[in-house]
């Protein structure tokens, strides 16, 4: 396994888009979706994500040859929970308002499939250093499809890009009306149905297409 | 009595876990391709849901809340670690538990159980538990709340999934887009009980 060569560029450009973990993986959606709705909540998050998937890469590839296989889930859950408390702690102490208002979703870190799919899939065969490199293109994946998220979201749902007037907002004597639905939840969804319809159309990754399960016959 | 059954629909419909919260969304959008699987999977995340929350309950009162072991230690930061291992051991009881006594439903929801560890709409129901403070009862309504209502979501989705297979979806939405989409058109349907006042 460590005797092939390992590409680093390849390793670190795979998961910005050809293999990217939201779209097209569909890893990680809970939260892509959920604290998009502003700039800052979203930075913060991809930022913390992106932290832990590297630390817990490297920390699970530098034990990677004594962890027993049978208790390698429970040894992963461990590191990636210490890492996640250690993130909380930090919020808490130093952003307590921002942890307040991503509430649960820095525990979900955990449940992250990102995460662990990294871990397992990645950090369990390879060597630290490129566990490492591979954790972080991976969080950075991530972190693109949330803050492209999020600025469609708060720039036309409020008018704001990380708390800045973009567009001045009617009620306040500009010209923008809001679009309130960009501030619901079910807005994520749509937005990311629509990310997924835009990279699949594209020729480079139109390979990523699901055939049709039933020929539609036109009369 | 009144104030548990306002819990248990709130935690069904008004704050669906799947819906409203976008918890446990990737094996939602990635087992949801049949009504008979999602049917499975529902009942396998409410029975662990309801067993769960309470069990994590009484180690946060009894253990890691301030002042609980003991007077003037506040071990709480510990929360994120304990609950996953307290998860990941119930899910592992549950499996030789039924193994042993059902091996019918063992047979049937045996392929379900080690995802459960790390569903996060489990681990979000034992979070909402901790954030929310409530009581043992009171987590026991919320389990089977979350759980029933997360199950909703993902049977409901598997339906509309079954019919979609025969509807002309554009080639690059097929699949996933169009899940994403009327997953959305869901969410938007049960923001409507938010106006649901308890």
């Amino acid at each position: 396994m460590a005797e092939e060569k390992i590409n680093l560029k390849e390793v670190f450009q795979a998961p910005l888009m050809s293999l990217n973990p939201v779209i097209l993986q569909v890893l990680g959606i809970c939260s892509a979706l959920a604290v998009t709705s502003n700039m800052k909540t979203a930075f913060v998050m991809s930022l913390a994500v992106t932290i832990v998937i590297s630390c817990a890469n490297l920390a699970v590839s530098s034990i990677r040859n004594i962890i027993p296989g049978s208790v390698r889930f429970i040894v992963e859950l461990t590191v990636i929970a210490s890492l996640v408390i250690v993130v909380d702690q930090f919020l808490k102490a130093f952003a307590y308002r921002l942890d307040k208002e991503l509430s649960v979703y820095v525990g979900l870190i955990i449940t992250n499939c990102i995460v662990m799919g990294r871990a397992e899939a990645f950090a369990m065969k390879y060597p630290p250093l490129p566990s490492l490199v591979d954790g972080l293109a991976n969080g950075l994946g991530y972190s693109i499809i949330l803050l492209t998220v999020g600025t469609v979201r708060e720039i036309f749902g409020s008018g704001t890009w990380f708390g800045l007037t973009i567009f001045p907002l009617a009620k306040d004597g500009g010209w923008y009306v809001p679009n309130g639905l960009l501030v619901l939840p079910p807005s994520g969804f749509f937005l990311i149905g629509l990310f997924i319809w835009a990279v699949r159309s594209s020729k480079r990754y139109a390979k990523q297409v699901e055939p049709a399960q039933f020929e539609i016959v036109k009369e | 009595m009144e104030h548990y059954i306002s819990l248990l629909v709130r935690s069904i419909f008004i704050e669906n876990l799947a819906l409203c919260f976008f918890i446990g969304m990737c094996t939602f959008i990635a087992l949801s391709k049949n009504v008979k699987t999602a049917i499975g999977l529902g009942i396998t995340v409410i029975a662990v849901q309801t067993l769960v929350v309470p069990v994590n309950n009484l180690i946060y009162t009894h253990v890691l809340k301030p002042n609980a072991l003991i007077d003037g230690i506040d071990i709480s930061f510990l929360g994120f670690i304990t609950y996953i291992g307290v998860i990941a051991a119930c899910v592992q009881i549950l499996e030789m538990v039924l193994d042993r006594y059902f091996p019918v439903l063992y047979q049937a929801l045996g392929i379900f159980l080690p995802l459960i560890t790390v569903n996060c709409a489990i681990f979000a129901g034992v979070s909402f538990m901790v954030q929310r403070e409530y009581d043992f009862t009171e987590s026991i309504v919320y389990g089977i709340g979350s759980g029933s209502g997360w199950a909703i979501a993902l049977i409901l989705i598997a339906a509309v999934r079954e019919k979609l297979k025969y509807s002309e979806v554009p080639a690059g939405l097929r699949g996933l887009g169009i899940t994403f989409i009327t997953a959305g058109l869901m969410a938007i349907a049960f923001m409507s009980f938010s106006g649901i006042s308890l």
